[in-house]
C-alpha cells in the first residue's frame, strides 16, 4: 500500500502543484520556482505544438487501435476457428511474437524493414530509395502499432467467440444465414461486452504508447509527435518541468475520462458478468 | 452454395497467408542477421557463422546491460510478489468496509497514471529522493506501477483457497505468517507464478522508465543500451545489434511459451490484461 501511495498516488498529486509553477530543469527557475497559477495550462492549450500533438494522437489512436487492432484482431479470431490447427497455431504464434518481443528490439526490426537504401520492404516492392519514415511517417507508425498490438484483441476476441453457445451458430446455419447475418445476429449481441472492454483498453494503452519514439523520435518536423513524445521533449529534453507537469496532468485527466467511461459501462453490465465468473470458478 | 463455400475457404487461406507475411516479415531479420557474417538491414539467406555471438560475448558493455536487465527484472519481481501476496491475502481475509471499491480505485489509478503520463512527476520525485541514476529507483517505480494489478489478480486466487485448511492449521497453533507460508502460498502457487512471469515480462521490455531515470551506461538495462547502439554510433553495428536483440528477446519468448503451455491464457476479473 505504501509503495503504491508513494510511487503512484503521490506523483499524481504533486503534478497538480508543479503544474502551477514555472519550475525548470536548469537555471534560475530550478532553484526557486515561482507560482504562476494556471499559466502553464493556458500556455499549453494555446500552444500550436500541443494542439498538433493532440490531433496526431487522436489520429494515431483512432486508426491504429480502434480501427486497425480491433478489426484485424477480430478477423484473426474469427478466421482462426476454421483453420487447420497446425496453421492456426503458427499464425497465432507469429502475431503473439510481435506483441511480446521487447519494444526496443521491435523498433529496430521496423527500422531495418523500412530502411531507405537496403530495407527489406523496398527490396520486395521494388520501390528502391523510398524513405517510408520521412515520406509517410504517420502511416508508418500506425501500421507499426497495429502490427505490435493486434495480439491482445485477437486473444480477447478468441475467448469471446469461444463463449458464444455453439447451438446458436447451429441454428443460424440451419436457417441458412450467411457469414454477415451470423456475425450481426448471433455474434454481435453475444460479445458486445468484450468489444467494449477491448476498445477501451486498447484506446487507453495506445494513447500512452511511447514506442514510436524509438522509430521516428517524433520527427520529421514533429509529424509523429504523439502526446507522450511531446511531453518528453518539452519536460525532459527542453527542461520546462512546470509546463511538462501541466501536460502530464492533462494526459492523466484524459486517461481518467476513458477509464471512467469504461468502469461505468462495465458496472452496468455487472450482473451478467458476475454470473459468468461464478460458473468459471465452479469449474475450476 | 458449394462455390460460395469454396470461395470462403480460398478467402480464409488468402487472409491467413497475408497475415502471416505481414507479421512474420519484420521478424525474419531477427532470425537471419545474427547468423550472417556480413549482415545488412535486409533479410537474406545468411552466410552462416556464430562469430557474432563471440563478438557480443566479448563486448562488456552489452553483457553488462543484460545483467542490469536481470537485476532490475528480478528485483521488481521479488518486491512485487512479496508485497502483492501479503496485501492480497490480507484483503481476501479481512472484511474492511469499501474493500472492493478500494481495489477498483487502485486498479483505475494504475491504469491512468501510466509511465508515459506520469513521466514528469516520476522524474521529479526520484530527483528529490536522490534515486536518479540508481537501479533501486527504477525498481521502486516499476513496482509501484505493477502492484495494483498484481494484487487484483492474486486476490482472485486467494479467494479460491479454502478457509478450512487455514482453520485447521490455526487449531495446531500456527501463526498468520506461518499459515501464509505453509498453507496459502503452496495452494496459490499458479497465481504467484503467473504474477512473477507477468512482472518480469513487463519490466524486461520497459524502455521509458530506465530511459528517463538512469544516466550512466553502467546502470542501464538492455532495452536502453540497445537504443544507444544505433543512435550514437553513426553507422550501427548490425551484427552486434541483431545478435543482442535475439539474445535479449529469448527470455521473454521462452517464459511466455512456458506459461502458455502450463496454464494457458487467462483473463482475469473485471479488467482483462
Amino acid at each position: 500500500m505504501l509503495v503504491i501511495a508513494v510511487f503512484l498516488l503521490f506523483p499524481a498529486i504533486w503534478t497538480l502543484y508543479l503544474g502551477l509553477t514555472n519550475w525548470r530543469l536548469t537555471g534560475l527557475a530550478a532553484r526557486e520556482p515561482d507560482f504562476v497559477g494556471l499559466e502553464n495550462y493556458t500556455d499549453a492549450l494555446s500552444d500550436p505544438d500541443f494542439r498538433n500533438s493532440l490531433l496526431l494522437t487522436l489520429v494515431f489512436v483512432f486508426f491504429s487501435a480502434i480501427v486497425g487492432q480491433s478489426i484485424l484482431g477480430f478477423a484473426l479470431a474469427w478466421i482462426a476457428r476454421k483453420l487447420r490447427p497446425a496453421l492456426r497455431s503458427v499464425v497465432e504464434t507469429v502475431v503473439l511474437l510481435a506483441w511480446i518481443i521487447p519494444a526496443s528490439v521491435v523498433a529496430f526490426l521496423w527500422l531495418a524493414l523500412l530502411d531507405r537504401r537496403e530495407g527489406t520492404l523496398n527490396a520486395l516492392l521494388g520501390t528502391d530509395g523510398t524513405a517510408w519514415l520521412l515520406e509517410y511517417p504517420m502511416q508508418s507508425i500506425i501500421v507499426f502499432n497495429i502490427w505490435n498490438g493486434t495480439a491482445f484483441s485477437m486473444l480477447l476476441f478468441s475467448s469471446a467467440l469461444a463463449s458464444v453457445p455453439p447451438s446458436q451458430f447451429e441454428t443460424a446455419r440451419m436457417a441458412g444465414a450467411g457469414t454477415f447475418a451470423t456475425l450481426r445476429d448471433v455474434v454481435l449481441p453475444n460479445i458486445r461486452g468484450h468489444i467494449l472492454t477491448n476498445t477501451l483498453l486498447i484506446t487507453l494503452w495506445t494513447f500512452n504508447v511511447f514506442a514510436p519514439y524509438l522509430i521516428t523520435a517524433g520527427g520529421p518536423q514533429g509529424r509523429t509527435e504523439i502526446l507522450g513524445v511531446y511531453i518528453y521533449r518539452v519536460a525532459l529534453r527542453d527542461g520546462a518541468l512546470g509546463q511538462g507537469a501541466a501536460l502530464s496532468l492533462i494526459m492523466i485527466i484524459i486517461n481518467l475520462v476513458v477509464a471512467a467511461v469504461y468502469l461505468r459501462l462495465l458496472g452496468r453490465d455487472r450482473p451478467s458478468r458476475r454470473g459468468r465468473k461464478s460458473t468459471r470458478e465452479r469449474r475450476a | 452454395m458449394s462455390v460460395r463455400a469454396a470461395l470462403g475457404v480460398i478467402g480464409r487461406y488468402v487472409f491467413a497467408g497475408f497475415v502471416l507475411v505481414f507479421f512474420a516479415l519484420p521478424l525474419l531479420w531477427l532470425l537471419t542477421a545474427p547468423f550472417d557474417s556480413a549482415p545488412s538491414v535486409q533479410v537474406s539467406v545468411p552466410d552462416f557463422t556464430l562469430e557474432n555471438f563471440r563478438t557480443l560475448w566479448d563486448n562488456p558493455y552489452a553483457m553488462r546491460s543484460l545483467g542490469n536487465s536481470v537485476i532490475i527484472a528480478a528485483g521488481t519481481m521479488a518486491i512485487t510478489l512479496v508485497l502483492a501476496a501479503l496485501a492480497s491475502y490480507a484483503l481476501s481475509r479481512v472484511r474492511i468496509p469499501g474493500r472492493d471499491t478500494l481495489l477498483y480505485l487502485l486498479l483505475l489509478l494504475s491504469s491512468i497514471v501510466t509511465g508515459t503520463a506520469a513521466m514528469v512527476p516520476t522524474f521529479l520525485l526520484m530527483t528529490e529522493l536522490g534515486l536518479i541514476d540508481r537501479q533501486l529507483g527504477v525498481v521502486l517505480v516499476l513496482t509501484g506501477g505493477l502492484l495494483p494489478t498484481a494484487i487484483f489478480i492474486l486476490k482472485d486466487f486467494m479467494d479460491s483457497t479454502p478457509r478450512s485448511y487455514e482453520e485447521s492449521a490455526r487449531v495446531f497453533g500456527a501463526s498468520s505468517l506461518q499459515i501464509l507460508r505453509h498453507v496459502v502460498v503452496p495452494i496459490a502457487r499458479p497465481g504467484l507464478a503467473t504474477i512473477a512471469v507477468w512482472a518480469v515480462v513487463q519490466v524486461w521490455g520497459n524502455f521509458l522508465v530506465p530511459f528517463i531515470l538512469l544516466r550512466s551506461p553502467e546502470q542501464q538495462p538492455a532495452a536502453v543500451v540497445m537504443f544507444t547502439f544505433y543512435t550514437e554510433g553513426g553507422q550501427p553495428n548490425l551484427g552486434l545489434i541483431s545478435t543482442f536483440s535475439l539474445l535479449f528477446s529469448i527470455p521473454v519468448v521462452a517464459m511466455y511459451l512456458f506459461v502458455n503451455r502450463r496454464y494457458g491464457f487467462r483473463f482475469h476479473g473485471g479488467i482483462k490484461r
